[in-house]
């Protein structure tokens, strides 16, 4: 074929356009593909606010893990007055006692972490790796820590938290545990995994 | 019988004029010239090949009897060992072949580190090399999820959550990755969607660009000589023998034979390898609200786990959890550009100075130690241990260039020795 009456500006307009459209297109095919990787209707269904009672419940009681909020299991703990005291007694030993991080809804970004301070509802999901802390309530010396006034433990690589849930430094944990957004339908009845107000 | 040898001819020259196939035969077999001075670490890039095969081969034969939802996963790998016919023996080599691909693929990576086989003109062997090692580690992570044991579980809900250290959109991501809120049944869905159909396409693809790489600039040797400065008068490389037959028969099939002994020493007698091979939490089916004890990936992965884990302090205002990832990609980022940071002169480590063999051999070292933190509990001195030698294998990077380029090396000889 010869070179000869090529219109080069015309060839290459034809060629960037041709890129574009094409680009376009590529966008647009990779949409359905990327989105179907995002949870399904049914995973969404099964990841919807649930109910829990707690009128049965007594100071010092905890309810979980049980499996609940989008299959995470969620801690819910009535404390008693001696669990709430000890919230304030060893904040020095807190990475971050003021809950600075976005670890839970604005409303629970207080001491007790909580609407109402006796009730802490937790993600009992560990923020380091992901195991399940274990409660330890005892206001006793326990062998991973002589001065411990109540709390979660992990028996995965030692994390320790607070009876609000709230990290000690100089474990592997980075964060506080999480909060879900919860609020109470009456005084007891629980609704996990929405703010109130949302539909 | 010379009437049957013209007719198999006329049928090969019909063949050739519509499809390539003797003169590819010639290419990359009979007329391929190897160097003649290969040694034993010279089997591994075959033998990875062989594994890869066995994969392929008892992986179809175990999707036929797998189910791949969160219900039936566990179980049919139990009716698998227990019901199937042979189902153990296809298992049990399809999990051995696992632990054996890396074995070999580390051997393999060590080979090339030794010898520079990634120096000119051999850089996007391997590129094409590291691409695969990467995507057999995506394979064996996936592949990992399918037993549905706890650990499988819990090591994947572990990496998942990786993601999750990455600022803005890991958590999204993360849920994106999962397809739901936690590890589920569709996790291993798409898991198992991976593990079977799409990584090993890629992988294929990458294997043969790695080979054709490898036959267009030839074969590296123990020297580092280059074999093609001196050619008979056929122009055929004197130090160079066909790599057919040579090599095939003379060198390869002992070793595979060898190999395949050792292999299935491993797989009749200790499949588990006592814990390490198949990890004992496994032996559960998985379970969302009980974290095994001890998580630790299965012991490939162990040296970059212990990487992970030695990040434990925030910097620059990022989380000790986010620069644990980073040390984890970077380890892994930092061998795509090895070709690029080696200034030596020589190739061989038979040539190299002292501080090229020193670094490497303390590399090798420290990988090992890593690798057994990986698969233990974390104390205060273990991370210690675990940080230093997290510096000396970046260490071993990013000093090469200064002491490939310092040292005294020896003199390389013209021809093969």
């Amino acid at each position: 074929m010869s070179d000869e009456g090529i219109n080069e500006p015309r060839r290459n307009f034809l060629i960037g356009a041709t890129a574009v459209i094409g680009s376009a297109g590529v966008v647009g095919v990779a949409i359905p593909f990327v989105g179907s990787w995002n949870p399904s209707a049914k995973a969404l269904a099964a990841g919807a606010p649930i109910k829990v009672d707690i009128s049965r419940m007594e100071p010092g009681d905890i309810l979980g893990p049980i499996p609940a909020w989008r299959d995470k299991p969620v801690f819910v703990v009535k404390r008693t007055d001696e669990m709430l005291a000890s919230l304030s007694s060893k904040t020095s030993r807190l990475a971050d006692p003021d809950s600075l991080a976005d670890q839970q809804p604005e409303y629970a970004r207080n001491e007790s972490r909580s609407i109402r301070p006796d009730v802490l509802v937790l993600i009992g999901i560990c923020t380091h790796l992901g195991c399940s802390p274990k409660f330890k309530p005892e206001i006793a010396p326990q062998e991973f820590d002589p001065e411990w006034v109540g709390g979660f433990y992990c028996p995965c690589h030692g994390s320790k938290f607070d009876m609000s849930g709230r990290v000690y430094s100089g474990v592997p944990a980075p964060t506080n545990l999480e909060v879900p957004p919860y609020y109470y339908e009456d005084d007891s009845v629980l609704v996990i995994g929405e703010d109130k107000g949302v539909a | 019988m010379a009437k049957l040898e013209q007719q198999f001819k006329d049928i090969m020259r019909w063949v050739d004029d519509r499809l390539p196939v003797t003169e590819t035969y010639e290419k990359h077999m009979s007329k391929y010239y190897a160097p003649k001075n290969f040694n034993l670490w010279y089997i591994f890039g075959v033998l990875s090949f062989v594994v890869l095969v066995n994969q392929l081969l008892t992986g179809i034969w175990l999707t036929m009897s797998y189910t791949p939802t969160g219900d039936g996963a566990f179980k049919s790998i139990e009716y698998i060992m227990r019901d199937v016919e042979y189902g153990w023996l296809l298992r049990y080599m399809h999990s051995t072949g696992a632990s054996a691909f890396f074995v070999v693929v580390y051997l393999h990576m060590f080979r090339g580190l030794m010898y520079g086989s990634y120096q000119k003109p051999r850089e996007l062997i391997w590129v094409f090399g590291m691409l695969i090692y990467l995507a057999l580690m995506a394979e064996g992570f996936f592949g990992y999820l399918l037993p549905w044991g706890n650990m499988s579980y819990w090591g994947a809900q572990v990496i998942v959550s990786l993601a999750g250290a990455i600022p803005v959109v890991g958590d999204s991501l993360a849920v994106w990755v999962r397809g739901d809120f936690n590890m589920s049944g569709i996790t291993l869905n798409r898991f198992f969607a991976l593990h079977v159909v799409a990584v090993p396409i890629v992988l294929l693809v990458l294997v043969v660009l790695h080979i054709l790489a490898l036959h267009e600039v030839g074969s590296n040797n123990p020297d580092g000589v280059d074999i093609k400065k001196h050619l008979d008068e056929d122009g055929k490389p004197l130090d160079g023998i066909p790599f057919h037959p040579y090599y095939t028969i003379g060198h390869d099939v002992p070793a595979i034979i060898m190999f395949l002994i050792v292999f299935s020493a491993v797989m009749f007698f200790f499949p588990d390898g006592g814990g390490y091979l198949l990890e004992h939490p496994n032996f559960e089916p998985a379970d969302p609200l009980k974290t095994p004890n001890l998580i630790a990936p299965v012991w490939y992965y162990t040296p970059y786990y212990s990487m992970l884990r030695a990040a434990t302090f925030p910097l620059f205002g990022m989380t000790a959890k986010f620069w644990g990832l980073v040390v984890m990609a970077g380890a892994i980022a930092i061998l795509f550009v090895v070709p690029w940071l080696d200034k030596s002169p020589v190739k061989s480590m038979r040539y190299k100075g002292l501080p090229s063999k020193m670094f490497l051999t303390v590399f090798v070292i420290c990988f090992f130690i890593l690798g057994y933190l990986g698969t233990v509990h974390p104390t205060p001195m273990r991370t210690i241990i675990a940080q230093i030698c997290t510096a000396i294998y970046f260490a071993y990077f990013l000093l090469m260039p200064w002491y490939t380029s310092v040292e005294k090396t020896k003199p390389v000889p013209d021809r093969v020795t």
